[in-house]
């Protein structure tokens, strides 16, 4: 078995006539977490649809764990990848309790020790089981990520794909989160792939990361490579100009 | 008791499913209750529901006993509504013809609701041709005027309420259909949806027990509003004979046959013409506030 954990190459997603992933290539390591970075508009949510298998219209080849997948996953699939989405109060059915929301994949799997596996996923996102019964729109948008968060964990997942998880929430949140997301990668040995357009998020989570234009990769580096300015694309150095100088304390 | 009931089911601190599930029910119903037109139309109804069941024990004759030295005779004491053209009855026969009335509107409710909910939800989930062939199905009985595709199935069956109930149904479904599609479309696309994809569940899986609960409230409003049209239709049907056939009392026939003595022996039409009115204006009001307390995009 390869160290890859995830192997995109030549990934082309076109909508209609419009061509918006233009052959882009990545290897993510087994237990690396890899970012991908770009304005809106670049391609790099399309990307991670691809992967996750929410959007069935690519042509190219994906392999997750050397086994390469299709356009339709088997259900299989879904216990290795999940996905965690950008919008914690669209990502919850908003007339099913939290309860049923998490048990979902378990009564499709047909999982035994339904309420140990609740409590451990809710235990797990730092959640008290108070929130078990509750109705999303009963939570805060911290908490609905988190139990976004749970849902994806119960899979026992080997992968996770995380789009933007953190950009509708408040800053204070969003730490929390992000700092909640890279216990779970280092205690459960979880492979990540973090689309943002924020690059101060995607370097405090991930140790490489990929920058997309216009539907390409333009480049590929580690976070310290960034931190030290060793960017070459100019499009990389932009975004990190960008993002220094909306930082900076005033 | 209820005070229990109460306390247990608005708790925010639901602990078991079913304590959730109930909160949720009782909230809905402490806000229809709130809407006093909601509750006049809900209580009419139950109230119809009530009688129709009861015809037999309430009714003071029977409903096909004919008496012909007292025809047409006014409202008496011993008729309370009067009697009609053979004598019979008419507040028995109001009792009775109730139960024919109310028994098409659920059947055909029962008929109809489903499959709109199944053809809408299908059709906007899928997408590409199935939606295509189901909608234009549905666009082609759609093209009809209802009635008159009504009484040209009436007629090509056999007058009757078996038949009028089929004709109507076959002619109330694809409004459901519509509003099913529209409000799957609405959610197709969401994130919540492609997280229940993302579980592995099939497709069937995600219609029947994601997609077609979030379209339930905005059909149950259609349909209550619906009735009223219904229950129109219906006696529409009887009034042109392609309905109930006597001695069966069903409103829409009485109507019919006590047209002849509209001017001089009022009282005979006026009574199955107020049921209608009552009971249709009870369930528009029902309708109306259901939708109210239902409609998701008033959350």
């Amino acid at each position: 078995m390869s160290d890859k954990m995830i192997d995109v190459r030549d990934l082309r997603v076109s909508f209609g006539a419009k061509e918006v992933v233009k052959g882009v290539s990545l290897a993510v390591q087994r237990g690396e977490s890899f970012g991908v970075v770009g304005e809106s508009g670049s391609g790099k949510s399309t990307v991670l649809r691809a992967l996750a298998g929410l959007n069935h219209h690519w042509s190219g080849e994906i392999d997750f764990d050397g086994v390469p997948v299709g356009a339709k996953r088997p259900r299989a699939f879904f216990r290795k990848v999940q996905m965690v989405f950008q919008d914690p109060f669209g990502s919850l059915h908003p007339r099913q309790t939290i309860d049923r929301i998490l048990s979902e994949f378990l009564a499709v799997h047909g999982m035994d020790d339904m309420d140990g596996r609740l409590n451990r996923a809710l235990e797990a996102v730092a959640l008290p089981q108070s929130v078990r019964f509750r109705f999303p729109h009963q939570l805060s948008g911290g908490q609905r990520q988190r139990v976004a968060i749970a849902r994806a964990l119960i899979a026992e997942p080997k992968v996770l794909l995380l789009d933007e998880p953190t950009s509708a929430l408040d800053v204070s949140v969003q730490a929390e989160v992000l700092n909640l997301l890279a216990h779970l990668r280092e205690s459960r040995g979880l492979t990540y792939v973090m689309v943002s357009h924020n690059l101060s998020v995607v370097a405090h989570l991930c140790s490489r990361l990929g920058v997309m234009q216009h539907g390409e990769l333009v480049e590929q580096l580690s976070v310290e490579d960034l931190r030290a300015r060793r960017a070459t694309h100019p499009h990389t150095r932009e975004l990190v100009e960008l993002s220094r100088s909306l930082e900076t304390p005033v | 008791m209820l005070a229990d009931f109460r306390a247990w089911a608005l708790d925010d601190l639901a602990t078991s499913r079913r304590q959730a599930a109930w909160g949720r029910r009782y909230r809905i119903w402490l806000a229809l209750k709130a809407n006093p037109l909601a509750m006049i139309g809900m209580i009419i109804i139950g109230l119809c529901v009530i009688l129709a069941l009861l015809a037999p024990l309430l009714a003071p004759h029977d409903p096909a006993i004919q008496d012909l030295e007292n025809r047409l005779a006014r409202p008496t004491a011993e008729h309370l509504l009067g009697t009609d053209e053979l004598g019979r009855d008419i507040l028995s026969r109001l009792l009775y013809g109730g139960r024919i009335t109310l028994g098409i509107v659920v059947a055909v409710v029962i008929m109809v609701a489903p499959v709109g909910l199944a053809v809408g939800t299908i059709a906007g989930y899928f997408g590409g041709w199935v939606d295509k062939t189901l909608m234009r199905i549905t666009d082609v009985f759609l093209a009809f005027p209802r009635l008159i595709l009504a009484l040209a199935f009436v007629a090509a069956l056999s007058p009757g309420v078996e038949s009028a109930i089929l004709a109507i149904a076959l002619t109330a479904w694809p409004p459901y259909a519509r509003i099913a599609r529209a409000e799957t479309l609405t959610v197709r696309n969401s994130e919540f949806i492609e997280a229940v994809a993302m579980t592995g569940a099939s497709s069937w899986r995600i219609i029947l027990r994601h997609v077609a609960p979030l379209c339930v409230p905005s059909l149950v409003v259609r349909v209550t509003l619906d009735m009223a049209s219904i229950i129109i239709t219906a006696a529409s049907l009887g009034f042109l004979g392609m309905g109930a056939q006597p001695p069966s009392p069903e409103w829409g026939a009485m109507i019919a046959t006590a047209k002849r003595f509209i001017l001089d022996q009022w009282w005979v039409a006026l009574s199955p013409c107020m049921a209608i009115l009552l009971v249709s204006l009870a369930f528009n009001f029902l309708g109306d506030g259901l939708r109210d307390v239902l409609d998701p995009k008033q959350d």
